[in-house]
């Protein structure tokens, strides 16, 4: 049964990457939307743009990874085609979690553009980069479940756009991509801290500071748990609906 | 004869929702398919039929009662039924995005038939479906016959021994239903038990084995074709045709146990006028379903029309 489960997992994901992902207007988005945000804030802020390198790439993983995420699993279950997937023999969870590959890998790779960018224009070299790769894998699962969360939150297409938004743009401003943590008021922290783009930019600032791994530790355990946690909760919410 | 299906007390009880009260969509029902047989479910919109097919493929949790599907029990072995069964929903559902090979070699992926195996097996598929020539081209510009006909080979790619079509000729035209009709003999020929659910009792009436009729969540009647007939009217009709006034023509109808004794009798009503035609009328479909639902076929199908998508038919 776990063969099943895994052999599931890998043909949505390479399915979904197939037929949704790796679209031209989805790659151009993906690579031109953080860069467009990052470059605004650098002309009306103009100072140290290699700091923004990590931001950058978490904002890239997180629009990534969720925008088409939120929508692919609405969307087939709109078209019947999630009702497909559900009738072959595969577990819940296993046919989620090939949904979240396939936004993952698609993260990945146009982070991994943006990356090698970054590296070419800025020179930006990551000091730890087990670290840097953990805490990209590790984003991309978080936010991936995330786009799953909101995917199976809602019934309309529209409305799980509106959901991501919802969850995504207030999250971009207070997660430390363009301001640090530090310089927010305390409450505004507090919020920070239940965001896990916070987390994101914060193991890659780590990653790209070269700082030990103990210093990484928490937000790479809170990425982690963001991830299973919604997950958890986008499984129970599709399998309540059977 | 070996059981494809037996259900026992099965129900299904929508929760209420948004001030409405609770739906009681199926309500206990009991019936077995066997083996190697067509077995129709046939009622008018809203009866429970697709409601029946989402707790047997394990889409819908039932709310009770208990099913086998191939000897596995729904409760605790659902994935192992999905294995060895193909389902074709009302509407056409593969990947606009993939072309008919794709969704085919898809299909095969997730039920894990082995790589040597998909290219030759959609080859064949594509080639018994008429649709070679279409081998290449997104599911989205297939025209609605050749969509229909594709998600029924995508249904059949992992050889299922158990087939559910919900529906299989709503909205086809004449053409690709007969067409569809025939694949459907041809899997009964081949050994695979078909559930069939459909709003056409012709159709029904020519392809299954035995029919169950459900009525507001109950099966109000369950056998064969002529079994059902017989229980709609155990007299034979005589009707006779005669020559009336002025070249018309007048028909006269008489019901009696014995046929002979009946048609002596209409001959006599005739009182020697021309006979021009003489026939024994048996109840079709029609009039047994008719019976049993209060609905006549027209009504049905004009209720299709309008809640047509209705997910808890």
């Amino acid at each position: 049964m776990l063969a099943d489960d895994l052999r599931g997992m890998g043909y949505i994901a390479l399915k979904d990457l197939r037929a949704y992902y790796f679209k031209p207007p989805n790659i151009s988005w993906g690579i031109l939307f953080p860069f467009a945000f990052v470059l605004a804030f650098a002309i009306r802020n103009p100072g140290e743009l290699r700091e923004l390198v990590p931001g950058l790439l978490a904002l890239t993983l997180l629009f990534g990874t969720s925008s088409m995420e939120a929508i692919v699993i609405v969307f087939e279950q709109r078209i019947g085609a999630m009702e497909r997937l559900m009738l072959a023999p595969i577990r819940l969870p296993a046919l989620l979690a090939g949904k979240l590959l396939g936004g993952m890998a698609f993260g990945l790779a146009v982070t991994l553009v943006v990356l090698v960018i970054s590296l070419l224009v800025f020179g930006t070299i990551p000091a730890n980069w087990p670290l840097l790769i953990l805490a990209l894998l590790l984003s991309a699962a978080a936010f991936s479940a995330l786009g799953a969360f909101v995917s199976v939150a809602v019934r309309e297409v529209f409305e799980a756009q509106t959901l991501a938004n919802f969850i995504r743009f207030p999250m971009m401003f207070l997660g430390g991509v363009f301001v640090p943590l530090a310089s927010m008021p305390g409450w505004l922290q507090v919020v920070a801290r239940l965001l896990p783009l916070t987390y994101s930019v914060e193991a890659l600032q780590a990653a790209f500071a070269g700082r030990s791994w103990s210093t990484a530790g928490l937000d790479l355990g809170a990425l982690a748990a963001f991830a299973a946690v919604l997950f958890g909760l986008a499984v129970r919410t599709l399998a309540r609906r059977a | 004869m070996t059981e494809a299906i037996h259900v026992t007390g099965l129900t299904k009880i929508y929760p209420a929702a948004k001030g409405r009260p609770p739906v009681r969509a199926v309500d206990g029902i009991d019936f077995t398919v066997r083996e190697g047989e067509v077995f129709g479910f046939l009622g008018p919109n809203g009866a429970g039929k697709t409601t029946t097919i989402r707790m047997l493929t394990g889409l819908t949790r039932p709310t009770a009662g208990h099913a086998r599907v191939l000897g596995f029990d729904l409760a605790t072995e659902v994935t192992r039924i999905k294995k060895h069964i193909g389902v074709v929903p009302e509407t056409s559902n593969l990947y606009d995005e993939l072309s008919a090979f794709d969704n085919l070699v898809f299909s095969m992926q997730l039920y894990g038939v082995p790589r040597a195996e998909r290219k030759p097996r959609a080859e064949e598929l594509l080639a018994r479906f008429g649709l070679s020539e279409k081998r290449d081209v997104p599911f989205a510009q297939l025209s609605r016959g050749m969509k229909r006909a594709l998600t029924i080979a995508a249904a059949l790619a992992h050889r299922p021994s158990l087939l559910f079509l919900d529906e299989p000729t709503t909205g086809l035209d004449v053409m690709s239903a007969r067409h569809l009709r025939g694949m459907i003999a041809d899997l009964r020929r081949e050994g695979v038990t078909v559930f069939l659910t459909t709003h056409y009792l012709e159709e029904a009436g020519r392809l299954c084995d035995r029919i169950a009729i459900i009525v507001r969540g109950h099966i109000v009647a369950l056998d064969t074709v002529d079994g059902l007939k017989a229980q709609a009217s155990g007299r034979p009709t005589v009707e006779i045709t005669v020559a009336g006034e002025e070249g018309r023509t007048e028909t006269l109808r008489l019901e009696g146990d014995d046929v002979e004794a009946t048609l002596r009798k209409a001959l006599a009503q005739a009182g020697g006028r021309r006979v021009l035609a003489v026939n024994t009328l048996r109840p079709t479909l029609e009039d047994v379903f008719v019976r049993l639902t209060g609905l006549s076929a027209e009504v049905m199908l004009m209720e299709k029309g309008r809640g047509g998508s209705d997910a808890r038919g």
